[in-house]
């Protein structure tokens, strides 16, 4: 308890001098990025630029090829021999980060009601009926009180996204990553999913949103982030970095989506 | 000669066939169940990043796709206790020496039934579930098997209508399944349309049972809140996700 002052100082997810490649494909070039508890951050930039696969690495879901990624100053992903920890191991170090994808990846074979439940029966071992009875909750928060009983098949992507926000979230992660969360939407259900996202932001969650959504990004954000190439260019206050962004790569950037 | 319906008739009643008809089912059934564990592990060994374990499920596929089901189940009868004592005991039947044998030679196709319904599932479904902290085992049992069983029905079916048949190869083994109880009979009276014709009754009744269950069975992965022919309990399933 002695770290009482300090645990507040460490960062709830931190990456440092992460790379990655694919085949001869540099796609991150050693990065350092991190997040404090509470906060929220936008990454933006072009496809390809790597911001995905920031987030996948940090989610455990791929390995480093190098770099150090830590969970409250622990790190995640490795033993202590340096090596890539084994995949059982890994799942029980990704219960505490959620994740939400740009193509939702629902259960198809599952209600919306079971597809958050299940993780909670599965890992979490909670009894069936409580846990049932926890989504219904969690559907509740993100507007989905009436759907719970839905297949997937039978939901609005934007319905769809929520669910599988649901999904991350009652598991009670201490992060969430969004992966271009409403990038596979219609453009009138991107809304309602950035609208949860902002109650969520506006509750204290910590998150880290990969998007395109400029909008978003200013209203929400604490701070914004532009990757291009495999590394991080700039990284700002919103109202700095989009009003009074510092290199020409920012702005070429900001004047194509603006 | 002519057709003798009254012969027809008695025959159809002989509880001979029943008997014949259940041996082919059970044969078929079991060498199914034991088709499918084993072509369960052996898909899981050809899909593994693993030479270790993708060089055995190969060469096991290559093995019992090239023997002929006939000759495993001589080998099986006739070569393997000799070889294996435990095998000279009371329990090594013909019917199980046949499903054994049968489910042995199936395991090579139920394998590649099974790795094409498990390629078949999304690669974001069990990134999902990894993501939400679900372990191997988990994410196999609880989202990628489940989908893959839909894919993988229907051709197990026609599998299971091929080992039906199949089973009549066990005659060699002198298991009296179905076709070898027309055939026996045929040795005696020489009745050939007759037996031969309930021989037939009997396949078409056991292959319209299956074909009833499968449409059964596939009408559960069909995965919506209101079922066609249940429209008018939806509104309960709907809001008794809990349920």
């Amino acid at each position: 308890m002695t770290t009482q002052t300090d645990s507040t100082a460490v960062a709830t997810l931190e990456v440092r001098d992460l790379h990655k490649k694919y085949g001869n494909t540099e796609v991150l070039k050693g990065v350092e990025f991190s997040i404090q508890r509470g906060e929220v951050k936008a990454v933006l930039g072009p496809s390809g630029s790597g911001k995905s696969t920031m987030l996948r690495l940090m989610a455990l879901l791929e390995p480093a090829d190098q770099g150090e990624i830590l969970l409250h100053g622990d790190r995640i992903g490795h033993g202590a021999n340096g090596r890539h920890l084994p995949e059982p191991q890994l799942a029980v170090q990704r219960r505490e980060i959620g994740m939400v994808f740009q193509k939702f990846n629902l259960f198809p074979h599952l209600t919306a009601a079971r597809n958050v439940a299940l993780a909670l029966h599965a890992v979490q071992g909670v009894k069936r009926p409580e846990a049932l009875e926890r989504a219904h909750e969690m559907l509740g928060r993100v507007g989905l009180a009436d759907r719970a009983g839905h297949y997937p098949s039978e939901l609005s992507g934007g319905q769809q996204q929520r669910v599988a926000i649901a999904r991350a979230l009652v598991l009670d992660p201490l992060v969430m990553l969004f992966d271009e969360p409403t990038s596979a939407l219609d453009p009138e259900l991107v809304g309602e999913v950035l609208d949860v996202m902002e109650q969520l932001a506006a509750q204290g969650m910590t998150m880290i949103v990969v998007t395109h959504e400029v909008r978003f990004a200013r209203r929400v954000a604490d701070q914004v982030t532009l990757f291009d190439s495999g590394v991080i260019v700039e990284q700002g206050a919103p109202d700095a970095f989009f009003d009074n962004p510092q290199h020409e790569r920012t702005k070429r950037f900001l004047s194509h989506v603006h | 000669m002519g057709f003798d319906v009254e012969i027809f008739l008695q025959q159809l009643i002989n509880p001979a066939y029943l008997w014949g008809a259940l041996l082919s089912l059970g044969v078929a059934a079991f060498s199914l169940l034991i088709a499918t564990v084993i072509g369960f592990a052996v898909a899981l060994g050809r899909l593994s990043s693993v030479p270790g374990l993708r060089a055995p499920a190969v060469g096991y596929i290559w093995f019992f796709r090239a023997i002929p089901a006939l000759l495993v189940l001589l080998i099986m009868w006739n070569a393997l206790p000799q070889i294996i004592p435990a095998l000279r005991a009371d329990w090594y039947s013909p019917f199980m020496a046949a499903s054994i044998g049968l489910g042995l030679v199936e395991a090579a196709f139920m394998a590649e039934i099974i790795r094409s319904a498990l390629l078949s599932v999304d690669d974001g479904q069990s990134l999902a579930g990894r993501a939400l902290g679900m372990k191997p085992a988990s994410v196999m049992w609880r989202i990628v098997i489940p989908q893959a069983v839909r894919i993988a029905l229907p051709p197990t079916t026609n599998e299971f209508i091929g080992l039906i048949k199949y089973s009549s190869l066990a005659s060699v083994i002198s298991l009296r399944e179905l076709l070898t109880t027309a055939q026996v009979g045929v040795n005696i009276t020489f009745r050939y349309a007759e037996y031969y014709a309930v021989a037939i009754l009997y396949y078409l009744v056991i292959v319209s049972v299956i074909t009833v269950i499968q449409s059964r069975i596939e009408r559960r992965f069909v995965w919506v809140s209101s079922k066609p022919g249940r429209r008018a309990k939806s509104t309960t399933t709907v809001s008794g996700g809990v349920a």
